[in-house]
């Protein structure tokens, strides 16, 4: 297959036209010796093959995708609608690249302005950016934005932050010389007093995550009234969760990022999402990530720009707020569009009834002998349950008798925890779903 | 024509998705006070305003799919419409990235069909598809540098050398890994200055960063000695990976000695730019890197693939998921239906398009240099007559039905045009932007107003980017 629509007379004509005898002639500014003799190790197909080559492979996959999930911890199997797939797969939006030329960018731009004042409507916040690659690195550039404007060495983050964020903190951290203190927890939250004992004048940060790692919805409002002036509260909370949970602006946040796979984004294997990221106007000017901003053109017409371009790379280069160069803009199209069609009604509604189908399901699970749920707190639409057996063994059992995927064995993200299994409830859920998996683990009853 | 933002056309009671809820569950008891939302100021629409809405928006775009799009550095080829097929059959986008390897064999082994096939293409014995765009991998290749200094007890290692003419995502990649940049000038003909390196080079030398073909559009025909001097100081080579649809079949970065290549699937391997990502910057490196990439990499072992995660020295995670697996499946696609011939002829035809367009460009403009070009070439608006400038010429292409070329990057060409044409492109197209450059360069003469007030066929015309930044408005003043 080729899409190369250059004939064999005009490359003739071309090469005439450039003054070389031979396409090899443009190339022999490479070495010798490092010239490919040749290249054909593997073959091409034409569009017909290539479609039952993928089809071959999809259906190794297709038990997994079609079984009824349970699975979540940072990814969720929320509903998405069709009007996202249709409008994201309209070429004048796909096949555009970073607006650098607005006149021709408008429909890229507004968008981004659009999603900009969703973002800042969801999470309370003044000031949003055009998006980050996932949730985990929107953290991470979260504590480096807040370690450049304090200027400060110390951050705290809860042990209840999801382990695979932490994993990509680390990684963004490993190029400063910073100290990281970990908050930890108590039945499931964050240790409050810990932080009161240890947040001083030398501390950049504090980082939470609501609802955290295991589903609870942590207390925002006390955890703001332990942090000292002049040290950031970041907040990293799942957008979805925010059509019922109340804003992380209104109870204090100073930087506010999340994942916004639960936007309208399918599973997709992980990726791609994107991540959202607010800040207060104190940290506008320092934020990383694109930023549009609404202007007029020469005639006083309404347009929109890349604004505050002064802190990126391409003009700052090494003294960048970030190196960051994309968003992940087709993603933040689709958390767009889906927050325009849920709106108000749909997304409060939606958030309920997460909330709602975890609630019963942790209900009926934890009345089964054996069952329990590990902590005593109020959770969204996640929980922990713990099981009378390895619980990544109890998956793939129930999978194979039931397609359905239980949750995520712990053990996953920590190898002694053999017995948790984290289950995760959203709309799409319905009671029978829920009934099933309730069976399902019935076999396990402890007699 | 601008529009009225979504917002605008919000109607109280209106809504499109709705899941009914029973009511059962009294979240006012169940949740800490304080913590339940109060007001939401979302509009309020129906799923055909919402359709409206955005197709309108959509058509003041221009993409690929609409016209000739020479954005230099950025490899805006064609993507072909099978990679969407492809990439929204459910068994791949209803999958969870946590799902048991056992039950998740098909995302898997497009991950390491992909790794070996990019392997085939770099030279590569080892790729992460990890990071989730060029700039991503460039840290991400950094991070492995460090690690491997560490390893080996050379923690003073601590500076990496960039050319003057690297992308700036390079230095502010650096400085993110916590090294220290040290730019390098070019020589007279664009390529790395060898008396310059040597100088700066020294046992504190990580590594060097740099693009060849590099942003001049040349290919460094000195990278073998590069090499060598950086690895004499004990210094890696890390390759930016963003012009390499000029060197498919024809060469690989392994063989010109480099340690660690990032990839931009969305540029070399036609995934589409998406207004601007999601991309994906896998990172291929030697053996000698392999313990060090971010976990996990996909293995196979039998006729099964597998996640690993046990690699001893890994620098750890640089994604929360494995890497944008949709991006991914696309270039796959890609990769697959045009073969390494194809590959091969991509590349061949790139560097002809572009040596086409910078020949008979030739009388008009000034070139950045007087050599023959790889992928793209890059002219010099600078010396124009009644005050033109490269800005000029851009927004006059955008009323004559292009997208513009990269302008005012490389820094160090003065008033630069980066125009990259690509592969995709027909000689009728390229003829007709030569025609059309031509034209521009004759009214920069004769009529310079008409480029001044250049563009005015656009649904806006040129915008206050000065009121913008200084006074910044950046979200619906009515939802404040």
């Amino acid at each position: 297959m080729t899409f190369i629509p250059i004939s064999d007379n005009d490359r003739k004509e071309m090469l005439k036209d450039i003054g070389v005898a031979s396409i090899d002639e443009l190339f022999e500014v490479i070495p010798e010796k490092i010239r490919l003799k040749d290249f054909n190790s593997f073959e091409g197909c034409n569009e017909n093959n290539i479609i039952r080559k993928a089809k071959k492979i999809s259906i190794k996959n297709r038990e997994a995708a079609e079984s009824i999930c349970f699975a979540g911890a940072g990814y969720y199997d929320h509903f998405v609608p069709a009007a996202i797939d249709s409008l994201v797969s309209r070429g004048e939006f796909s096949t555009a690249y970073t607006p650098y030329q607005p006149e021709v960018s408008q429909g890229t731009l507004q968008a981004i302005f659009e999603y900009q004042s969703m973002i800042c409507e969801l999470t309370g916040m003044e000031v949003a950016n055009a998006s980050m690659y996932d949730g985990a690195t929107a953290l991470a550039e979260a504590i480096l934005l807040s370690l450049r404007s304090t200027r400060k060495q110390k951050i705290l983050i809860s042990s209840t932050v999801n382990p695979v964020y932490r994993q990509v903190i680390n990684s963004y951290l490993s190029g400063q010389s910073i100290e990281i203190i970990d908050i930890p927890e108590e039945n499931g939250c964050i240790n409050i007093r810990f932080i009161e004992e240890n947040a001083n004048s030398e501390t950049a940060c504090i980082v939470v995550q609501i609802p955290n790692f295991y589903g609870i919805v942590e207390n925002g409002l006390d955890i703001r009234k332990a942090i000292p002036d002049k040290v950031d509260y970041i907040v990293c909370a799942d957008p979805n969760s925010l059509g019922i949970l109340e804003a992380p602006g209104k109870y204090g946040a100073d930087i506010v990022v999340g994942d916004c796979q639960t936007l309208g984004i399918p599973l997709s294997f992980g990726g791609p999402s994107n991540g959202y990221f607010a800040v207060n106007s104190k940290h506008m000017r320092k934020m990383p990530g694109r930023v549009v901003g609404k202007t007029v053109d020469l005639d006083g017409k309404t347009g929109y720009v890349l604004t505050l371009q002064a802190r990126e790379q391409h003009i700052r280069r090494e003294k960048a707020t970030s190196n960051i160069c994309s968003n992940q803009q087709l993603a933040a199209l689709r958390n767009l569009i889906y927050l325009s069609l849920a709106g108000r009604k749909g997304l409060k509604e939606i958030s309920y009834s997460c909330m709602e189908n975890s609630h019963y399901l942790a209900e009926k699970i934890s009345s089964i002998n054996g069952f329990s749920l590990r902590y005593d707190a109020p959770f969204y639409k996640e929980f922990i349950i713990e099981c009378p057996v390895d619980a990544s063994k109890l998956i793939m059992n129930i999978f194979d008798k039931y397609m359905i995927i239980a949750g995520i064995p712990l053990s996953r993200f920590n190898k002694e925890d053999r017995k948790g299994l984290l289950i995760a409830v959203t709309e799409k859920r319905s009671k029978q779903d829920m009934n099933l998996l309730v069976d399902a683990l019935k076999e396990w009853e402890e007699k | 024509m601008t529009l009225h933002t979504i917002f605008e056309y919000s109607h109280k009671g209106k809504s499109s998705v709705r899941f009914p809820i029973s009511g059962d569950l009294d979240i006012n008891n169940l949740l800490p006070e304080g913590m339940i939302r109060k007001e939401s100021l979302l509009p309020e629409l129906t799923e055909v305003d919402v359709i409206r809405h955005f197709t309108r928006l959509s058509q003041l775009n221009f993409g690929v799919d609409k016209g000739f799009y020479p954005l230099g550095s950025c490899t805006m080829k064609y993507n072909p419409k099978v990679n969407e097929k492809i990439a929204s059959m459910s068994e791949f986008t209803d999958i969870h990235p946590f799902t048991p390897d056992e039950i998740s064999q098909g995302s898997l082994q497009i991950m390491f069909e992909l790794q070996e096939l990019l392997g085939e293409i770099t030279g590569m014995p080892h790729f992460t598809l990890q990071p989730a765009a060029g700039a991503s991998g460039e840290f991400t290749g950094l991070l492995i540098i460090k690690k491997y200094h560490e390893c080996n007890g050379n923690t003073h290692k601590n500076e990496i050398i960039i050319p003057d003419s690297a992308h700036g995502t390079n230095p502010a990649s650096v400085h993110l890994a916590g090294f220290k940049v040290i730019e390098i000038k070019s020589s007279e003909n664009g390529w790395v200055d060898i008396d310059e390196l040597k100088k700066v080079v020294s046992d504190k030398t990580a590594g060097l960063m740099i693009t060849n073909p590099n942003t001049l559009g040349l290919f460094d025909g000195n990278i073998l000695e590069i090499a060598n001097i950086v690895h004499e100081v004990g210094g890696l080579l890390h390759y930016d990976g963003a012009n390499l649809n000029a060197i498919m079949g024809k060469c690989r970065p392994y063989d010109m000695g480099f340690d660690i290549v990032h990839l931009n699937l969305h540029k070399t391997f036609s995934t589409p730019h998406g207004g601007g990502g999601p991309g994906s910057g896998p990172i291929g490196v030697t053996e000698k890197l392999y313990k060090m990439l971010p976990v996990p990499v996909v293995i196979k072992k039998g006729e099964k693939y597998f996640l690993k995660y046990d690699l001893e020295y890994s620098i750890g995670k640089v994604l929360a998921s494995h890497g944008n697996f949709l991006v991914m499946l696309r270039a796959w696609v890609y990769i697959n239906m045009l073969g390494a011939k194809g590959l091969k002829k991509v590349s061949e035809t790139a560097v002809l398009n572009a040596n086409y367009i910078q020949e008979k460009l030739s009388p008009y403009f000034k070139r950045a240099q007087d050599q023959r070009c790889m992928h793209e070439c890059v002219l010099s608006g600078a010396g124009l007559p009644n005050g033109i400038h490269t800005l000029d010429i851009a927004k006059r292409l955008l009323d004559l039905g292009y997208h513009a070329p990269t302008i005012y990057f490389p820094l160090i060409v003065k008033e630069a045009i980066m125009i990259e044409p690509t592969e995709t492109e027909d000689k009728k197209t390229l003829d007709e932007f030569i025609e059309a450059m031509i034209k521009i360069r004759k009214e920069a003469e004769s009529d310079p107003e008409i480029l001044k007030q250049a563009p005015v066929n656009t649904p806006v015309r040129r915008l206050d980017e000065v009121n913008a930044a200084r006074k910044p408005i950046l979200k619906y003043s009515e939802i404040i």
